[in-house]
């Protein structure tokens, strides 16, 4: 310890750090590699000049991203909020509701949703029984953002409702001491307490939405061309490696420069701890 | 007020619920389309087992998790010790951050990278067929360190330093120490490390679609292939059995942390990965 | 006959180039119950750390037994140590954690029960074997502690503050409790602690430390009665401490007053600092009084009246189970051998009079003042 280290303290890392030189560092050099060289190996732009032709593509996953997110929040917001006033009894059967769908895979949830929403499916069926003209949902802007939404709105809900469950009650007690009204309170002392889940939960909906290609396969219908979906057409089908592998590259950097600028929102050092 | 916010609880829950208790519903539902129910049956259940294709895919699964579970437990748990342990501010930073690419990135990301070093390499070697179990195991394992790591950090910190001084104190050897006093102190993060890179391994399904050959196919890649291109009713029966196995497992676990209170809690990955970014 | 234990010879220690232990030089007896005492931050733990081998010190030797250990791992000393929260092992039940040391010696397990079973009536915890050690309370913990490290019959036992955590009456029964273990044992005890009763009550010697240096070594009264400096006179009980001018052996002249003492050897109109202890002086009508003052306020205390008196701008305590009204004037009348004559040290003028009790409070007070000005 304070002597001189033990041999065990020096082995220890060893395998980690080969691991992680070879299996964390060193792909990420390969998709640079691969984003900077063409064909033959020789050292070009050419991939990322090329990517200005996906900016339609950029912009609309942005975009998707962003309302779904958007929607998370002011849906999880109220929710974590109900469910963190209920007594306890209520609040841990709730929670584990809420943990449910997080443990069914992405996949299975997803083509649960499409089951309701396929155009021979129940909501359809249900329409056309009241006598409204057939809907098509498969495929349209709404039913990806839809998607997004149903897949990602337990993790905007479990963060905030740790943050909430987690005030001070005394908080609380001082405001309303000092004179807030239960609203005053919420905008001025709950929020502001409760920023770091919100940035924890906006980056868990975010981040899994503007990268997702399973969504928009199955709800997209299989029209759809958002970032998750390019990337994975360009590696699945061995079309190029290269423009992928730009694409990647300029995706991760977005996602990393979003990240830092919402950490700056919340420069506390406290962890969350779910 | 109280009314209206269990009333919001309620319609919240049942929208997230009722897209899964249409799949459970129709994987009885005799006649074999959506917008009907016109009678029960287990047919589809049957039709699931018939080409023995979903128990291989199981298989693999539970292999592939138990192996990388396994590894990640291992190298992460001598990680952890040694971060802990390491008075160098710089090396401490250097390795958080190390072990933070894989939860900042985007799944996808790290699917394509790994693919494309592997691909890669298989080019420098002119090896044709890289991807398989191998390159699986490694891709799950990479994205199981840092769970197993954030699990365990944590229970380094909170342990009392005294007790290594104790341990010291009364004749043990560093070593005996690291065996007989830190991995006792660090076996919640240990274990709960462990279960969670388990459920990782089992439930990932964007890294392991590009790191994967049709030779070795785990459960959600079965799903995948499955679901690719018509809706099948084999496998509502299959997401039937599934949800079902993590319902009991949920409850279970629940159950015994009832009991024992300080049983570690399971995070969702993407619960865990909020926790680390921080 | 007594034998030099553990010596430390000019140990210096510094953590991020802030000096910790600065050339101490200190040496233990054989059998000794010796405290280091001192406010946190003084050194005293990290010295008993030293000793222990938990640290090594940047400069300096240490030797046990004739035998120079720095670079000795703490595994290997012939030290056990009783830490300040009990670092008590929490996967192991109260007989395991006192059979470690003993486990990990590779003693036989008949043994390991005879010598557990011995330390268990040593410290009043039989029938505890099978208990939980997060179950027990503090003072049981304790118990524990010191019976684990106990067990591996150590030359010296180290104790870093551990009473830290109790109540004060339990805190009372384990100091009488430890000293019988220390008699019964016959083991050399280096305590630490910042409380000045407990180490005045316990130790044949007592270490004053300040500021990473040792201010005094001497037995309990000698502390007292005779402070070497004003930190020292400070901190070991209260005391009103004076600049004072000492005219000749036997006189000494301050509060505008000359007194009579019982102190000589220094030189002609040497500046001093002088203390008188708080339940020296005595209170009586103005006209006995050498000095005369206002008091302030007056505190009742249990045992006595704690009282503040103003005398020409100078804030004294006494201590007198006589009550006197505040507001009013009063004598003050010092014997001989009440004072005590100190040199000067870098600690003179630090401890100002009775305004405030609490650094602190004088440093509050003074930001006040600066702002008035």
């Amino acid at each position: 310890m304070k002597n001189k280290r033990s041999w065990f303290d020096r082995v220890a890392s060893s395998p980690y750090i080969v691991w992680s030189a070879l299996f964390i560092i060193a792909p990420l050099l390969f998709v640079a590699y691969f984003a900077f060289t063409d064909r033959d190996g020789a050292f070009t732009f050419e991939n990322i000049l090329s990517l200005s032709s996906y900016s339609e593509t950029f912009i609309m996953s942005l975009g998707f991203s962003l309302i779904a997110t958007t929607v998370c929040l002011l849906i999880g917001y109220p929710l974590a909020y109900c469910m963190s006033k209920t007594s306890e009894r209520t609040r841990n059967i709730l929670m584990v509701l809420l943990m449910l769908p997080m443990w069914i895979s992405l996949l299975i949830r997803t083509y649960s949703l499409m089951a309701l929403l396929d155009n021979g499916g129940l909501v359809s069926t249900f329409l056309t029984s009241l006598g409204f003209e057939k809907l098509t949902f498969i495929g349209t802007d709404a039913a990806v953002i839809l998607g997004m939404i149903y897949d990602f709105l337990p993790y905007m809900v479990l963060p905030i409702y740790t943050a909430l469950i987690k005030i001070d009650r005394r908080y609380l007690e001082a405001s309303a001491d000092l004179g807030c009204n239960s609203l005053q309170t919420i905008f001025k002392v709950t929020l502001p307490l409760t920023t770091p889940g919100i940035i924890s939960g906006v980056t868990m909906v975010f981040v899994p939405s503007i990268s997702t290609f399973y969504i928009s396969q199955k709800l997209g219908g299989g029209s759809f061309d958002l970032l998750g979906d390019t990337i994975e057409r360009q590696f699945q089908n061995q079309i190029t490696y290269h423009t992928g592998a730009a694409i990647s590259l300029v995706m991760m950097i977005l996602i990393l420069i979003s990240l830092a600028i919402m950490n700056k929102f919340s420069d506390n050092e406290e962890e969350i701890i779910v | 007020m109280k009314f209206l916010s269990k009333a919001y609880i309620f319609i919240i829950f049942a929208l997230l619920y009722a897209p899964i208790l249409v799949v459970i519903l129709f994987s009885f539902n005799a006649s074999g389309n959506l917008s009907n129910f016109s009678g029960f049956t287990l047919y589809w259940y049957k039709d699931l087992f018939r080409s023995g294709e979903a128990i291989e895919a199981l298989k693999n699964s539970l292999i592939l998790a138990v192996c990388s579970s396994a590894l990640a437990t291992v190298i992460g748990t001598l990680a952890s010790f040694s971060i802990a342990h390491s008075k160098n501010k710089y090396y401490q930073s250097i390795m958080k951050s190390v072990t933070n690419i894989p939860m900042m990135n985007p799944d996808i990301v790290t699917g394509v990278s790994m693919m494309l070093l592997f691909v890669g390499v298989g080019l420098m070697f002119k090896l044709d067929n890289v991807l398989g179990f191998w390159t699986m195991l490694i891709a799950h394992t990479t994205f199981n360190l840092p769970y197993v790591i954030l699990s365990i950090l944590p229970k380094f910190k909170q342990m009392d330093k005294h007790l290594i001084e104790a341990a010291l104190d009364l004749g043990c050897t560093p070593t005996q120490t690291f065996f007989k006093i830190e991995v006792p102190a660090i076996m919640p993060g240990i274990i709960s490390g462990l279960m969670m890179s388990f459920t990782l391994s089992l439930d990932d399904f964007v890294i392991s679609h590009f790191v994967s050959s049709p030779d070795f196919k785990t459960l959600p890649l079965y799903i995948y292939n499955q679901t690719a291109h018509e809706v099948k009713f084999s496998m509502y029966a299959l997401c039937t059995l599934i949800i079902i196995t993590i319902l009991v497992l949920l409850i279970a676990v629940n159950l015994a942390g009832a009991k024992k209170d300080k049983a570690p809690r399971r995070k969702p990955r993407r619960i865990a990965k909020g926790e680390l970014a921080k | 006959m007594k034998t030099k234990l553990v010596e430390l010879k000019n140990i210096s220690k510094s953590f991020d180039g802030e000096t910790v232990l600065s050339d101490v030089s200190l040496y233990i007896n054989d059998k000794e119950f010796i405290t280091l005492l001192g406010p946190s931050g003084c050194g005293k733990t990290t010295t008993l750390r030293i000793i222990g081998g938990f640290e090594t010190p940047d400069q300096g030797d240490v030797y046990f037994d004739g035998a120079r250990i720095n670079d000795v791992p703490p595994h290997k000393r012939h030290v056990n140590t009783v830490f300040q929260k009990y670092a008590l092992f929490p996967h192991l039940n109260v007989y395991d954690n006192i059979a470690f040391g003993l486990r990990i010696a590779k003693v036989k397990e008949d043994e390991i029960r005879e010598r557990v079973s011995e330390m268990l009536a040593l410290v009043n915890l039989r029938g505890f074997e099978k208990r939980n050690v997060s179950l027990l309370s503090g003072g049981q913990q304790q118990r524990v502690a010191i019976a684990r490290a106990l067990i591996n019959k150590p030359k010296v036992l180290l104790l870093d503050e551990p009473l830290g955590a109790l109540d004060l009456k339990l805190r009372k029964d384990m100091q009488v409790e430890l000293k019988n273990i220390q008699a019964k044992t016959g083991i050399t005890f280096i305590y630490v602690t910042h409380d000045q009763e407990e180490a005045l009550s316990m130790s044949d010697v007592v270490v004053v430390m300040a500021d990473g240096k040792i201010q005094q070594i001497g037995t309990p009264t000698d502390i007292y009665n005779e402070p070497v400096n004003a930190f020292v006179a400070d901190f070991i009980g209260e005391s009103n401490i004076l600049d004072g001018v000492m005219l000749k052996d036997y006189s000494v002249k301050f509060a505008g007053h000359t007194f009579e003492c019982l102190d000589s050897g220094f030189e002609t109109n040497e500046q001093v600092d002088v203390v008188v202890r708080p339940e020296d002086v005595d209170v009586v009508p103005v006209e006995q009084g050498m000095l005369t003052g206002k008091v302030t306020s007056v505190t009742f205390k249990g045992v006595h009246y704690e009282i503040i008196v103003d005398i020409k701008g100078f804030k004294w305590m006494i201590q007198s189970t006589d009550y006197v009204a505040p507001e009013a004037v009063i004598g003050v009348y010092i014997e001989p051998d009440a004072i005590h004559i100190m040199k000067k040290s870098e600690y003179s003028d630090m401890f100002g009079d009775y305004s405030t009790f609490s650094d602190e409070m004088d440093h509050l007070s003074d930001i006040i003042s600066e702002e008035e000005e």
